[in-house]
């Protein structure tokens, strides 16, 4: 799995339960190591030991824990280039669902050795969608989940999301979309001077 | 037909930074997002030539020649500040009516969204900029994380580099260090002095208190080597019990003397482990870099080698300066000669320090 994933979660847990704990994952996972680096590629084994570890470590079901993760990184001050390139997707959420069909396309063009899973779009009723999370990354759905919340907060549209199941293969999120603008979302210039 | 007007609706939401040249080549209508570039200002009436400073084609002087490059890239700029530089390019409009030129940023793109607050809304839904910019972050970000990971890895090659040259009981350099060192101060030709420092009665000490009790000695050993010689100097460990000090630019004999006689007094403080008291001394050679002109890294440690077994065959706890003939007791040695040994400890006092003195 691409290290940039791995340290997603390296960097959620260290600052959601601190370095200690942390460093307790990653022992229980028997990695050898606890910093991952972002632009190396790691097994899937490893992925996975971590995951494993996370919610014996951390005693949280994992489903859940992803979630947050999802939130994480867009909400997060440290990762704030990521929130910005998801607001490219579109100047309000509606457009930015739709441009999640892209998103496998907009990573690989960033980092291209980084392959998510495909994402599609079903527009079932006006304000109303469904999300399609192909198979391929484990929790992909759960952290999509979060994402989707912390984007809605971001615009500053109230929506409300839940896990629908599978559609060939796919796990499903649907979307619906209550009030456009409700709150007042946070700023976003094109224009920013890059670090 | 469609008239004028009509036209500039539709390129406003196609063409949002088209201009409309009348016959006289003055600006007749400006498209929604040029228009925001000087929001404050009146483009109505103005002339193109005026407003923009065309940089390209360069023969371009008035409205005719304006019109005859009609589909060819145009390079222009703004003449008032922020210069803004924009490509283009201009159609001319049937019957002599004026042109149409369509702008875009071009590479200024990035500054253009900063200068003038640009966003998504102000780009045709076809215009690949907002696909730029996120590129040009998402690459900005990726190679940051690229950068750091080089950075770690520079880092953690010098550690290991560092490590390599290290003589992990003491902290002091190791051979491989020392060599290297000697190697780079005869290439640079400058003055040094080198020390070879055997410890006396370390093996005792060894025997007797076992190897932690060696350990805890070394180590105190090379904290004295290092309090001894200044920061300049090179302290290196370079065999179970031998030290070799680099002295640089340093080859006067009385300064060389006094800091061994130093170095053997303080060798000589017994050193506390487990109740016990650790009794050691050192004796030492010392070859300088300036005598005898050119020496090389191997002869030099050679002399400093054969003063320093010259020390030894004195007694314990001495220091002496290589002097040419002391090759000759070294030959002795084999013979293991001691009468051979005497007469050139007894010649070299001169320039003998004791720790006892």
């Amino acid at each position: 799995m691409h290290g940039l994933i791995n340290r997603a979660i390296q960097a959620f847990v260290c600052s959601t339960y601190g370095v200690s704990r942390w460093r307790d994952v990653t022992d229980s996972a028997g990695l050898g190591f606890s910093e991952f680096e972002a632009m190396l590629i790691y097994t899937d084994e490893q992925s996975q030991k971590l995951l494993v570890a996370m919610e014996q470590v951390l005693e949280r079901p994992l489903p859940e824990m992803l979630e947050d993760m999802g939130t994480f990184l867009v909400s997060n001050p440290q990762v704030e280039a990521l929130r910005r390139l998801l607001r490219f997707g579109g100047v309000n959420y509606v457009e930015f669902l739709h441009s999640l069909d892209d998103l496998p396309d907009r990573a690989r063009l960033a980092v291209a050795d980084l392959h998510l899973p495909g994402l599609e779009l079903l527009e079932t009723a006006p304000g109303q969608f469904k999300l399609l999370c192909q198979s391929g990354l484990p929790g992909y759905a759960n952290v999509m989940m979060g994402v989707l919340r912390a984007m809605a907060d971001d615009y500053g549209d109230l929506v409300i999301l839940e896990h629908s199941g599978t559609q060939d293969g796919a796990e499903v999120i649907s979307v619906m979309l209550v009030e456009t603008e409700f709150a007042e979302g946070r700023t976003f210039d094109l224009g920013v001077k890059l670090p | 037909m469609i008239s004028l007007s009509q036209l500039a609706d539709m390129a406003a939401k196609i063409a949002p930074m088209h201009v409309l040249l009348d016959s006289e080549g003055r600006i007749s209508r400006v498209g929604p997002t040029l228009q925001k570039l000087r929001a404050d200002q009146d483009w109505i009436g103005r002339p193109f030539l005026e407003v923009f400073d065309l940089l390209r084609p360069r023969y371009i002087q008035n409205l005719d020649d304006l019109l005859r490059t009609s589909g060819a890239k145009l390079h222009l700029k703004f003449r008032d500040d922020p210069q803004t530089g924009l490509k283009g390019v201009l159609a001319p409009l049937p019957g002599e009516l004026g042109a149409f030129v369509n702008l875009s940023f071009g590479i200024s793109v990035l500054d253009a969204v900063r200068d003038y607050d640009l966003t998504s809304a102000d780009f045709s839904a076809t215009d690949l900029t907002i696909e730029m910019l996120y590129l040009v972050e998402a690459k900005s970000a990726a190679m940051e994380a690229s950068r750091q990971l080089n950075l770690r890895l520079q880092g953690a090659k010098i550690a290991a580099e560092e490590q390599a040259y290290t003589d992990t009981l003491t902290g002091l350099k190791n051979r491989r260090a020392m060599d290297h060192i000697l190697e780079r101060m005869i290439s640079t030709g400058r003055n040094f002095s080198v020390m070879q420092v055997d410890l006396d009665f370390f093996k005792a000490v060894n025997d007797s208190l076992g190897h932690a009790a060696g350990d805890t000695v070394l180590q105190k050993v090379a904290s004295i080597m290092v309090e001894c010689t200044r920061s300049i100097d090179t302290v290196a460990r370079v065999g179970g019990d031998e030290f070799v000090l680099i002295i640089d630019n340093l080859v006067d004999r009385a300064k060389l003397g006094d800091i061994a006689k130093r170095l053997i007094c303080q060798l000589e403080e017994p050193i506390p482990y487990g109740g016990q008291l650790c009794r050691i001394s050192g004796s030492i050679g010392t070859a300088l870099s300036a005598t005898g002109g050119q020496k090389n890294a191997a002869q030099l440690l050679k002399e400093a080698d054969m003063a320093l077994y010259a020390a030894k065959r004195a007694g314990r706890a001495c220091h002496f300066f290589y002097q040419p003939g002391m090759e000759s007791v070294d030959l002795n040695e084999e013979v293991d000669d001691p009468s051979t040994a005497a007469p050139v400890a007894a010649e070299s006092n001169g320039s003998q320090t004791s720790g006892d003195a």
